[in-house]
């Protein structure tokens, strides 16, 4: 395998890793606001209930975030230099502003907020919460600022080979990045509603009845269905607006070959690209020229526009980005069936059933597949180019050697893979513990209004 | 160093000076966290839930520092960034594993069964050992000018295991600042360990520095410049020795002068970073590239300096602030 593949692969594992946990705690922050202002409202202690046990998940999933993030920071340089070589004008300052805005806010008042609570006044602690889930928010439209530039750049100009910016606003709100940060955040909430019900649901299963569980549960599947008919309809406008600045992309998506109207919705199929066809096509007629030009006659671009007179391909590996957007599809409408049958079961103040709780323990990460496979829908969907138009991803690579990047790969590998299967077991871990520290179906285990009675020392 | 008043001129300077910031907090603040995560392997266990309690809610800001430090790398430096961090490929990445373990471990440690705990207070150690090893490291092979040789490894595994000690060192003096009884004066003892490998290693880049490059040893030992630098070795050296002599008398009665190592040990970190700052300007990768050849356009760094003098007092206001809040000695952590 060439060192470019390898370098590749090894940054899409580290970033794959990193997106998990940022797309939990970005929404979960929020969450946890909504869980204490909701005590500050009604004064029930289900509510503190509720927060303290997701603080808890919150911490862990934050610290997953940070050391992974800072990989990240590092491997832009030994995995791209060319990266910053030619685009640093551009890149740069938005990862500057970044660190500056978003990191230190969150990561300075993380530290009051999960372990000041009994040394500043419960406003500062909330002040603080808010700080931390506005951080990850922050955090989030910086880095979403940078990836849409780099699959939609405008506001700059080329001198001697390299990027020099010429309008802030224009890079910042370029022409995708309000659709993809909608989009992110919106799977952020998904995957936090997913997760907080899935949890909920095992709490469940192991005889947890206490109203601190329930009212996560409630949050969590209540949170997921208002969320999922919004994010259907934003993953719309953003493939319409895909369709106009990244058209290849869309093509290999649809798996559409050639540049015609009344093109079907193909539904499974096997792309080939050495025939360049599809292989056990099932199709719905006319389907993607009315979802995606709203018109049967629709003229949908195909991937034979973007093959050079020469035979060079200038679109992206068809497959996975096919394969990658029914993927994130397929979770997305069991998300709506779910969720939506889940809140109708659950009112008025209906109890689960241990089937109904097994399908959300099934669907607890769920939002982090559809999520994963939405990043590689669209960032495989970018190759050949790392800017679109402006870098191909082999100009920015380094000139490490194949064997080097290979063995820090595998390194990464194993301490993801068992980072991961620790992080999934002590969730469960915590579940249970909290399960069976609530016994009962009513559990009159309440807090003492005014905590700071028991102070942590 | 030119006229002052050319942006092409003053502002990789001013950069190279935020990074130089950036480095030496860091090395203070994430050097004593690291630091304390290597003194786990000596310390009992009821003795670890304190020493982590004392760093909980400070670890994740320390660490950022190293985010904002690579960050204005990146950003200020960009073809310099490329090539250090190619040429430390390796260390970076052995650096970044165990910044990884220890991250976590923090977390699993508190929430995973009481058998599985001892693991996690290991990987919790071992990450900070690999950390705190391949930061050494990597500053060795940059005094020797990023050239991989045997003798510039053998000299860089030399430094990393000094650098460790130096973390070991600041670490302990943070313990007696923030702990009490038995565990304060195990600090004390610590620290009076490890000062000598301290020393040794500060010693060693010292006499090492002007002999690989002539350019410093020019810069050093002709006159009138040796006036300038000598203040830092009397310095450290007055340090040092009151280091030696405050950790004798500790712990006093009522814990007077228990903030006092720390705040020696991290001057002595101060002139330690000035000293390697003083050598190398105005390079940014030794004797290869200076700040002005690898500096970013004039335009962008002029919109992420406007950011950050706005920024950073803030960071520096809140990060205070956070300190103030976990004043006096640790207790338990507890997030209720």
């Amino acid at each position: 395998m060439d060192a470019v593949t390898l370098a590749r692969m090894q940054f899409g594992a580290n970033i794959s890793f990193h997106i998990l946990f940022p797309t939990i705690t970005i929404a979960l922050g929020w969450v946890l606001l909504y869980f204490k202002m909701a005590y500050a409202r009604s004064g029930d202690s289900k509510w503190m209930d509720a927060y303290f046990f997701w603080v808890k998940i919150f911490a862990l999933s934050f610290a997953m975030g940070v050391v992974s993030g800072i990989t990240m920071s590092f491997q832009f340089g030994t995995n791209w230099p060319g990266y910053m070589e030619r685009v640093g004008n551009i890149a740069g300052p938005l990862l500057a502003y970044e660190v500056l805005t978003a990191f230190f806010l969150e990561a300075v008042f993380l530290g009051i907020m999960l372990f000041g609570f009994s040394r500043v006044s419960n406003r500062v602690h909330t002040i603080a919460t808010f700080l931390v889930a506005f951080g990850t928010t922050v955090s989030a439209f910086w880095i979403i600022a940078l990836n849409s530039w780099m699959q939609t750049p405008t506001g700059f100009e080329m001198r001697d080979g390299v990027a020099h910016a010429t309008d802030w606003f224009a890079i910042v709100f370029n022409p995708s990045m309000p659709y993809r940060l909608v989009h992110m955040l919106l799977a952020s909430g998904l995957t936090v509603s997913f997760l907080i019900a899935g949890l909920s649901a095992f709490r469940w299963l192991r005889s947890d009845r206490s109203p601190g569980n329930r009212v996560a549960l409630k949050t969590g599947v209540t949170l997921a269905a208002i969320l999922i008919p919004v994010q259907i309809y934003a993953g719309d406008l953003h493939g319409l607006n895909t369709l106009e600045h990244q058209p290849a992309k869309v093509a290999a998506m649809e798996a559409n070959w050639t540049t015609q109207s009344n093109v079907p919705l193909v539904l499974f199929a096997i792309p080939d690209q050495e025939t360049r066809e599809n292989k056990f096509e099932i199709a719905i007629p006319n389907g993607a020229s009315l979802i995606l030009k709203h018109d049967p006659d629709g003229i949908i671009p195909g991937l034979n526009d973007f093959v050079a007179a020469d035979g060079t391909i200038n679109h992206p590996p068809v497959a996975p980005v096919f394969f990658a957007f029914r993927i994130m599809v397929g979770v997305g409408l069991a998300m709506l069936a779910v969720s939506w049958f889940a809140t109708w079961y659950l009112r008025n103040g209906q109890d689960l059933r241990p089937w109904l709780a097994w399908i959300l323990v099934g669907m607890a990460f769920s939002g982090w597949i559809a999520t994963l496979a939405g990043w590689y829908t669209t960032e495989i969907g970018r190759q050949p180019w790392l800017v679109t138009g402006v870098l191909t991803t082999t100009e920015a690579a380094s000139d490490v050697a194949a064997g080097m990047i290979a063995s820090t790969f595998i390194a990464y590998l194993v301490v993801y893979a068992g980072l991961i299967v620790a992080y999934i077991a002590t969730l469960m871990y915590v579940s249970d513990k909290a399960a069976k520290q609530t016994p009962g179906a009513q559990s009159d285990k309440g807090y003492q209004p005014g905590f700071s009675s028991s102070p942590a020392e | 160093m030119g006229d002052l008043s050319d942006p092409t001129v003053w502002l990789p300077l001013v950069f190279a000076g935020l990074m130089g910031l950036s480095i030496l907090i860091y090395v203070v603040l994430d050097g004593y966290d690291l630091g304390i995560g290597m003194l786990m392997i000596v310390a009992e266990d009821d003795e670890k839930d304190r020493m982590i309690a004392s760093i909980g809610p400070f670890w994740d800001a320390n660490e950022t520092w190293l985010v904002l430090a690579v960050g204005l790398l990146l950003v200020a430096f960009p073809t310099a960034h490329g090539t250090i961090l190619t040429a430390l490929y390796l260390p970076v990445a052995l650096m970044l594993i165990g910044l990884i373990l220890r991250g976590v471990a923090f977390d699993f440690r508190a929430k995973v069964s009481p058998p599985r705990k001892p693991l996690w207070n290991f990987l919790f150690f071992l990450g900070s050992l690999i950390a705190a090893l391949s930061q050494g490291f990597m500053l060795g092979m940059y005094v020797m000018g990023l050239d991989w040789t045997l003798a510039h490894v053998a000299f860089a595994a030399l430094i990393a295991c000094c650098l460790a000690a130096a973390y070991m060192t600041i670490g302990s003096t943070w313990l007696i600042y923030k702990m009490e009884d038995l565990l304060q004066k195990k600090a004390v003892t610590w620290a009076k360990r490890t000062l000598i490998f301290t020393a040794f290693g500060m010693g060693t880049i010292s006499l090492a520095t002007p002999l690989v490059s002539p350019r410093i040893f020019d810069k050093w030992f002709s006159f009138p410049e040796i006036l300038a630098l000598a203040p830092l070795p009397l310095g450290a050296g007055a340090l040092f020795l009151g280091l030696v002599l405050i950790l004798r008398k500790l712990p006093k009665d009522k814990d007077r002068h228990a903030w006092l190592p720390l705040f020696l040990t991290g001057n002595i970190f101060v002139l330690g970073f000035l000293g390697l700052a003083y050598s190398f300007y105005p390079y940014v990768v030794p004797d290869k590239l200076t700040i002005y050849e690898a500096a970013a356009a004039p335009e962008s760094l002029t919109i992420i300096l406007i950011g950050t003098l706005f920024v950073l007092p803030a960071i520096l206001i809140y990060t205070a602030f956070a300190y103030y809040v976990f004043r006096g000695k640790a207790t338990d952590l507890s997030y209720d």
